[in-house]
């Protein structure tokens, strides 16, 4: 074995373990390394975005090792120090960096166990391993442990995926809640988050940004500000105004009172236009799905049904605004960013700073949650061009305001279903449209990037593929006669990117709250009508398993009572992308039908995402998925007009409160046999939809357009015919 | 130059260098080393920055320094004791009541004010007291369970 000091001297920033990286990601020592006092180091290029998943994959590594969970150190998203994983996104963490670490972690342990035959002077066979001690199992006397063997050593070996991985019968560690590592230092205060980061020499910015994306820099004061104390200096490169400062509250104070004057265009269709500006755009059409005959299908129909949903622009909304740091120092480049693409991220930097990207080293440090692209890859990019500019390292950390208004938001979508019941009730046609514009547009390239698009005045590229309204367009009823079709349209007039699964959300709305309409024109009950039309045992069990929990009684909705007050329930189900988690979603709620005002007592959810690696960590994400997503389906919507984004604060985008929040329940299949998928994702498509069919079955009026506001529920039961 | 100010944090007298309008917020993380209270809004709608003046949860991001006079300020390093978390920082990990954790602060610090001041809640006054601290992951249901927790720990004789 080769020393590994090599690597270790280069760690971190090593240019060359880097360019090595690309080719190389199939070398062990790339994934784990067995450190001399008996810690295991492993290398994930995907990062924490306040999951958990640090957590979960120290327990995959952790598991195969037959180490103590503490022991495993994890090092994520450093472009010096970890492979690339690409984005951290789609609730992907787990089966891929997951599955990578698990061969890696099963490698090593496989080539020391074959170290220590030669050591011990014993047979393959003869060998276990306890919590990092390989013993002679007749001999307990003779053992030796992996810092022993392996200390400050490198494998120089490949990971060939064919070691012998445990099987998940013997796990001890997978499967546990074993508890965040991340908690108790986050709960005594320390240092956690980019915000917290602090390097000596560092000085403060703020941003000074046009009023609206279109608006342009007409005369900009310097002399305005020259009075305020500790001012280093005001950055302009085009319409891209930075105030950088000694001390924060000094480039606060900057910030506010740089005198600068802009001209406004309108950019934006009015509100009440956006659906119809949406959908009257030349559209990119994919049919996702074809089968059988929808003429025929529609001909044989003795009950057409049509429906039409909406969902507006939301906002990720993270609670803490974004920050970055970037440091330069000749050439070379240190930023500290909580994006969730370390290695695209870099190689947009290394593109807005002409240098070569091996000049970069991205160091990935936690942010507040996002759910998706913020404004996280955009501060990182302001924090390199005011460092380069003040030559001193730089803390950009963006307002509520830039973070609302700059964030990339989630499409605005609609979804026009139409389908046809036979005399039995059965679907008999299914013809579903969604128009959207792509939903991902992370930054690979500078151009990407806001501060990119004000210092040079173009605009953003437009994408070169769309992706992402496709997501949970198709359902997983067996219908025999349907079409799935997805109208891509080019102008998303916000500027939007990911968002926690995509069009998943909404086309879950759609797709989940049409199969009810259908189920209340048939007079079935909304379970036993999707039953019907699904053919998977777990699909099943799954929605079987929420309706038990739920104390579900069979009857058609709605179920319209006489009182101020009406109470009802409301089922959902999806496949996520249609072969990942498995989850069913029910809702009991009340409705003041004088008010509007619309109360989610309880939500239930049975969820399967094949084998649980941390049974608390999934139920956390399924928690948050519940509350995030219903405060999506009743609060939320971007306000903006034909200039400017308005929702500019917690008063103008208000999330759900501790008021607000439900009773959550619920039920975890686990199924050991089968390979473990992402939880992040999958129970927050389906609430929406089990909201709105809940409203119906209390009042028997429909909810197709989000948010339920108690304006929006009111005008329906007042319109009533 | 920046006026002389003496604040009172976490039990210790701190002489610090600052315009008198500057927010408490900036003063605890930039001068004196916190990084408990976070930015959040700057606006007081969040609750992320919070702090106890006195006994009582209060945002620190608009809050003058020089307002705050002889206050006793704790920050959520603060409420560590010989090196021995508080019962209500210990109730949140047990609990795992947190996602992202960058809320976590303005929870533990409300909660820790809420049940100094009635130390059996009802449900609705703990969701009354915690309405002003936002969480964009969805963690309310298991701060409530800490909540809950931390009321069992705090009612408990001490060893």
């Amino acid at each position: 074995m080769a020393s590994r000091d090599s690597n270790q001297k280069d760690r971190p920033g090593s240019g060359q373990r880097e360019a090595a990286r690309g080719e190389a990601t199939n070398l062990l020592d790339d994934w784990i390394a067995i450190e001399p006092d008996g810690t295991i180091t492993a290398f994930s290029g995907k990062v924490e975005l306040g999951t958990g998943v640090r957590t979960a994959l120290a327990q995959i590594v952790a598991e195969e090792l037959d180490v103590p969970v503490e022991r495993v150190h994890m090092v994520m998203g450093d472009t010096a120090r970890t492979p690339d994983e690409g984005y951290t996104a789609g609730s992907m963490t787990i089966s891929s960096s997951g599955t990578a670490l698990r061969q890696a972690a099963a490698e090593a342990r496989r080539a020391m166990l074959e170290m220590a035959t030669e050591r011990l002077d014993a047979n393959l066979d003869e060998l276990s391993v306890h919590d990092g001690v390989i013993i002679v199992a007749r001999h307990p006397d003779r053992s030796v442990t992996y810092a022993e063997l392996m200390g400050g050593m490198a494998f120089n070996l490949p990971v060939t995926d064919q070691a012998p991985l445990k099987s998940p019968e013997s796990y001890r560690i997978v499967g546990t809640s074993t508890p965040r590592e991340d908690l108790p230092r986050k709960a005594a205060g320390q240092p956690s988050f980019i915000h917290d980061v602090r390097i000596p020499g560092m000085v403060h910015a703020r941003l000074v940004r046009p009023p609206g994306p279109a608006a342009k820099l007409v005369a900009m004061d310097e002399s305005s500000v020259k009075d305020i104390p500790g001012l280093v200096k005001v950055v302009r490169r085009g319409d891209f105004i930075g105030v950088v400062a000694e001390r924060e509250e000094q480039a606060i104070q900057a910030a506010r009172q740089l005198k600068v004057e802009w001209q406004e265009t309108a950019i934006y269709p009015r509100r009440q236009d956006l659906f119809t500006a949406l959908r009257s755009q030349q559209s990119e059409d994919s049919v996702l799905v074809e089968q059988g005959d929808l003429e025929k299908g529609f001909a044989g129909a003795v009950q057409p049904v049509h429906a039409t949903y909406y969902q507006p622009y939301h906002a990720h909304a993270s609670i803490g605004p974004s920050c970055a740091v970037a440091e330069i120092k000749g050439d070379r480049v240190t930023v500290w960013a909580s994006t969730q693409g370390p290695y695209p991220l870099r190689g947009a930097l290394a593109q807005l700073l002409n240098l070569p990207v091996e000049n970069v080293h991205l160091i990935h440090v936690e942010g507040a949650g996002c759910y998706g692209q913020n404004g996280s890859d955009d501060a990182a990019a302001e924090a390199v061009i005011l460092a380069q500019a003040v030559g001193r390292p730089v803390r950009v950390q963006w307002t509520r305001k830039d973070e609302f208004v700059w964030e990339p938001k989630s499409p605005a979508m609609m979804v026009e279903v139409h389908a046809g019941l036979d005399r039995q009730g059965n679907v008999v046609a299914w013809d579903y449209h969604v128009w959207s514009p792509s939903h991902t547009r992370r930054p690979r390239f500078a151009s990407q990037l806001v501060t990119a698009q004000l210092i040079s005045g173009q605009p953003a590229p437009r994408t070169r593929f769309s992706f992402g309204a496709e997501r949970n367009a198709p359902t997983n009823y067996g219908f025999p006669v349907q079409r799935v079709t997805v109208h891509y349209v080019p102008n998303s007039f916000l500027r939007v990117s990911s968002f926690r699964s995509l069009g998943g959300s909404m086309n879950t709305f759609a797709n989940e709250s049409f199969i009810d309409e259908l189920a209340a024109a048939a007079g079935v009950d909304p379970v036993e009508f999707r039953l019907r039309h699904l053919a998977d045992p777990r699909e099943r069990a799954v929605l079987n398993a929420a309706a038990e929990k739920t104390g579900w009684e069979p009857r058609p909705s709605p179920f319209i009572q006489a009182t101020t007050v009406s109470s009802g329930r409301g089922v959902a189900f999806a496949r996520y992308e249609n072969d990942q988690g498995i989850v069913a979603c029910i809702a009991e709620v009340e409705v003041e039908k004088n008010t509007g005002v619309v109360r989610v007592n309880r939500i239930v959810v049975a969820h399967d995402c094949g084998l649980i690696i941390n049974p608390d960590g999934v139920k956390n994400q399924i928690e948050g998925n519940v509350i995030q997503s219903l405060s999506r389906a009743l609060k939320e919507e971007v306000q903006f007009d034909e200039t400017r984004i308005n929702s500019v604060d917690w008063q103008t985008y208000p999330i759900l409160t501790f008021s607000e929040v439900p009773a959550i329940e619920i039920v975890l299949i686990n199924r050991p046999d089968q390979p473990a998928v992402g939880a992040g994702e999958p129970s927050t498509v389906t609430t929406a939809a089990a909201v709105a069919n809940a409203i119906f079955d209390a009042t028997g009026q429909r909810l197709r357009q989000m948010p339920f506001t108690a304006e929006r529920v009111r005008k329906a039961l007042t319109d009533r015919g | 130059m920046p006026d002389k100010i003496i604040i009172i944090v976490n039990g210790k007298s701190h002489t610090v260098q600052a315009a008198p309008d500057t927010p408490l917020l900036y003063v605890l993380r930039n001068e004196l080393g916190c990084s408990g209270p976070h930015f959040g809004c700057g606006d007081e709608t969040c609750g992320a920055c919070m702090v106890l003046i006195g006994n009582q949860a209060k945002p620190s991001c608009k809050l003058q320094v020089a307002e705050v006079g002889r206050a006793r300020i704790t920050t959520l390093e603060g409420l560590i004791e010989d090196g021995e978390l508080h019962p209500v920082q210990r109730a949140f990990i047990e609990a795992q009541a947190t996602q992202c954790g960058y809320c976590l602060n303005g929870m533990i610090i409300t909660t820790a004010a809420l049940l100094w001041k009635t130390p059996h809640p009802s449900e609705i006054q703990i969701r009354g007291a915690l309405d002003g601290n936002l969480c964009r992951c969805g963690s309310q249901a298991r701060v409530l369970r800490a909540v809950r927790r931390a009321e069992m720990l705090l009612s408990q004789p001490e060893d």
